[in-house]
């Protein structure tokens, strides 16, 4: 340790030097131990339920207990992991370094954030201890409202509270990103992660409020039979509907675009090059977070709600289909003439790019009214979005762990064995999920405890997979910590990368950079030196 | 082992064939646009890897030219995908003149049906080869979906309103039928079957089901019970307007707005009669919310969907 330089880590190790601390660093680290905690759980959730759904027979579990596991599965896994993750940890570590400020414009904001994410966190924590939810994530009435007897308040509670971390987040990185950006680092020569990171703020300061009122509506007719869902005391079910995925399609957008964000820096650095087209790779996060807001009538193609109302949200599903389409081909792009490196990161974002773009295409299908009416609320929903969810979101967040790992705790991890698990992740995840395509196709519902027989070879392939995938996780949980005290030093800046958190030693000292940088040149000036030298 | 890996369902409904269809060309776009993405991702990765001779990337900015076609041509062909798709969602959900009309209530956990004439079943439903089939659909309590993968129809249904769903059988045999939207407990045992049966045979089953009363039959019963004729009926001293050949039509409101009268209009003007009075007529008449269960509203609206059109014009909201 003496011949380590003071950094953020080694500066202090009391406890309260890291509950108190006002450090956008250590609180990152803070939130990557919480929502690993939440992944693990959510995991083990699906774990169960893959178990389970080996046989047509409901047979591990009993039927109310698979419908509390399917529950706390999104529930845990969307509030807790998906929608915080990468802002929360990543972000929060990466924005102020990547823009050259020594911290976010509000650091005890940031601290509070993380401390009602984990006040929301024991809620539903309580939750599952008392006995779980059943009504499934999206809390549909009258079903959640009137007739679930398990604890919808106190999960519902669970959640509110957790969108208020969100918000401070988002406002957080908002005023960050506008007024602390180094001298010279002007909008269009950001790194697109914070393009992203900006996208994906201004959805969680105006998306989260509504789903904070709806979980209150929801809450006051569950408690004091105020009728606004449940028809039978005049309310209507349907407007919970809207309400629910006015936020919750936005929340998506949430999710992916700062995994969008990863990818474009990590194939910029192990192509070597810009990303090509830079400006309509940023304005296309924007697009999609505008567009974002106006496609939620798309969950509700049967519910009720007018064939005319299906038609402009159909459409303008296919639309915002299109500034995605567009990031795609420009990342690849962005491979022609490079000089491809294929590190553990890069095979995580190669393997994004594969499954994004099935997740994307099969979106399609979903947006297509006719289409819809037959595979809604199959598998093929189920496989659809987990290839967004875990084939996008969580493929991107373990590039960026694995691309930032040297540069968050100044250690390498072994280069073998992480590639490895990255291709482990990757089959996994396909022999778990394609077969769902099928499955939905073939007509099974989602949330089934037991299921008629011909579901039963695809089913059980997709459980053979899932325990691929298992162990794929597991395996950089492992290498990850050991590389922590036995991995090789990393240096400021192993892979050689542009980007001002490059700039300064690994780990970071507490104040990021002993002189603010000033920046002259664009982002991903991969080329230039070695050009001058060449020329 | 492929026999037990089956990739379609069976196909049995005038439009499942046609939802295949759309279904293939989505398959066919995305296998090339995936295949193109792949292809290009992996021969880049290989051509370009860094080696010696190949340490430094070429500086490439962009190009507009190809911005544009990757929008442009993307959005060209998920246009045709959202016509195609929205012509199907309207063939999907516009029913043919003169369907088979069947009442389905939803209840945690089982689907319970009647035909016309009365026949009642529960988790089965049988039905005629090659006659377009009709059913109006309510919940007792939480939102359900009627699903039969065979026919590639699906439909909520909603406590409080009436939904439908329509499809012409195309081939005999037995079809599963599952509730598709999450219910609570037993879910998954909210399946049923589907018995598409010759027409001779649907006959036969029609005589030999225990046939209870026909549900416009039994509508009439509650019809007189609950005295709707003191109220509606013609005449000057008529305190609601006559309800015979109402069905169908389009009716001036109190609010001046005008609303086709349809199953949802007859049920909320039941059970909520105020919430859209017809124009002319006093807001005198009492819910019928409570008193009244699911399947009696759904009696009551055969009668008056049975109900022959007067010969002369009466006097309704329409009319003044």
């Amino acid at each position: 340790m003496t011949n380590t330089p003071e950094n953020y880590i080694n500066t202090d190790f009391g406890w309260k030097s890291w509950l108190l601390t006002l450090d956008h660093k250590r609180i990152a680290i803070l939130y990557l131990l919480s929502i690993s905690f939440f992944f693990f759980v959510g995991g083990f959730f699906a774990v169960l339920m893959r178990i389970e759904l080996l046989t047509p027979q409901g047979d591990l579990v009993q039927a109310e207990t698979y419908n509390k596991l399917f529950t706390m599965h999104g529930l845990v896994l969307i509030f807790f992991f998906l929608i915080p993750g990468i802002p929360a940890v990543l972000g929060n570590f990466l924005v102020p370094m990547m823009i050259g400020a020594r911290d976010l414009a509000f650091p005890r904001l940031n601290l509070l954030s993380w401390y009602i994410f984990v006040t929301g966190g024991l809620f539903t924590l309580y939750a599952v201890a008392a006995g779980g939810v059943d009504t499934g994530w999206t809390f549909y009435t009258p079903y959640s409202s009137t007739y679930s007897n398990t604890h919808v308040i106190a999960v519902g509670l669970g959640a509110f509270i957790t969108g208020f971390s969100s918000i401070l987040t988002g406002l957080n990185f908002l005023v960050t990103i506008h007024t602390m950006r180094a001298p010279g680092l002007s909008w269009f020569r950001l790194p697109l992660f914070i393009w992203a990171q900006y996208a994906t703020s201004l959805i969680m300061l105006l998306g989260t409020p509504v789903i904070a009122i709806t979980i209150l509506l929801l809450a006051l007719e569950r408690l004091f039979r105020i009728g606004i869902f449940d028809p039978s005391i005049g309310g209507d079910p349907v407007l919970f509907q809207h309400l629910f995925w006015f936020y919750s399609h936005p929340a998506v957008y949430i999710m992916i675009l700062p995994a969008m964000g990863i990818i474009s820096e990590i194939i910029a650095c192990f192509a070597r090059k810009r990303v090509f087209g830079y400006r309509f790779v940023a304005f296309s996060s924007l697009a999609i977070a505008i567009l974002g807001f106006f496609v939620w009538g798309h969950h509700m193609f049967l519910s009720g709600q007018s064939v005319y109302a299906g038609l402009v949200f159909s459409i303008l599903s296919f639309l915002v289909a299109i500034p995605s389409a567009v990031k795609v081909f420009n990342w690849t792009a962005t491979l022609y003439k490079g000089s491809i490196s294929l590190t553990t990161p890069m095979l995580y974002a190669l393997g994004f790019l594969g499954l994004f773009t099935i997740g994307g295409l099969t979106g399609l299908f979903l947006a297509s009214l006719g289409l819809d009416v037959h595979v809604h609320d199959t598998y093929f929903v189920v496989a659809h979005f987990h290839y967004i969810m875990v084939g996008g979101v969580v493929m991107a967040y373990l590039g960026g762990i694995h691309f930032w790992w040297p540069k968050i705790f100044g250690r390498m991890y072994p280069e073998f064995v992480a590639r490895f698990a990255a291709i482990v992740v990757f089959i996994g995840f396909n022999l778990t999920f394609f077969p769902q395509f099928l499955l939905g196709y073939l007509g099974m519902p989602r949330r089934y405890h037991a299921y008629v027989e011909e579901f039963q070879v695809l089913n059980v392939m997709s459980s053979a997979g899932a325990s691929i995938l298992g162990f794929g996780y597991l395996l950089p949980m492992i290498y990850l910590v050991w590389s922590l005290r036995s991995g090789k030093r990393a240096g400021a800046n192993p892979w050689d990368a542009k980007g001002l958190e490059w700039q300064t030693p690994s780990p970071p000292p507490t104040t990021n950079f002993a002189v603010t940088p000033v920046v002259t040149e664009e982002a991903y000036a991969y080329g230039e030196e070695e050009a001058a030298v060449a020329g | 082992m492929w026999e037990d890996l089956p990739l379609f369902p069976e196909s049995a409904s005038s439009l499942s064939g046609e939802v295949d269809a759309l279904y293939v060309f989505l398959i066919a776009v995305s296998a090339f646009f995936a295949l193109l993405i792949c292809a290009l991702v992996v021969g880049f990765t290989f051509k370009y890897r860094r080696r010696p001779g190949n340490e430094r990337a070429s500086r490439i900015e962009g190009s507009l030219a190809l911005e544009l076609a990757w929008t442009l041509i993307p959005l060209a062909i998920t246009m045709v995908i959202f016509v195609w798709g929205a012509r199907l969602y309207f063939a999907l959900s516009l029913a043919p003149e003169d369907c088979l009309e069947i009442q389905v209530i939803g209840k945690q956990w089982m689907w319970k049906l009647q035909h016309p004439q009365g026949q009642r079943e529960i988790n089965e439903l049988h039905i005629p080869l090659g006659r377009p089939v009709r059913l109006t659909m309510t919940s007792e309590d939480v939102i359900h979906s009627f699903f039969v993968p065979a026919f590639r129809t699906k439909m909520d249904v909603l406590p409080n309103r009436y939904s439908s769903v329509w499809f012409e059988p195309t081939r005999t045999g037995r079809y599963h039928l599952f509730c598709a939207e999450y219910c609570g407990t037993k879910h998954s045992e909210m399946i049923g079957t589907v018995h598409v049966l010759e027409p001779h045979e649907y006959e036969r089953w029609l005589r030999g089901a225990v046939a209870g009363e026909a549900p416009a039959e039994a509508g009439r019963r509650l019809y007189e019970a609950q005295r709707c004729d003191t109220c509606h009926f013609a005449g000057p001293e008529a305190r609601g307007p006559v309800l015979a050949g109402l069905f169908g039509r389009r009716v001036q409101l109190a609010d001046g707005s005008t609303v086709v009268v349809d199953e949802n209009h007859l049920r909320e003007s039941i059970v909520a009669p105020n919430a859209r009075l017809t124009a002319g007529w006093q807001a005198i008449m009492p819910t019928y919310a409570g008193l009244l269960r699911e399947e009696e509203i759904l009696q009551l609206l055969a009668y008056i969907k049975s109900l022959p059109a007067p010969e002369v014009e009466p006097r309704n909201g329409d009319g003044r």
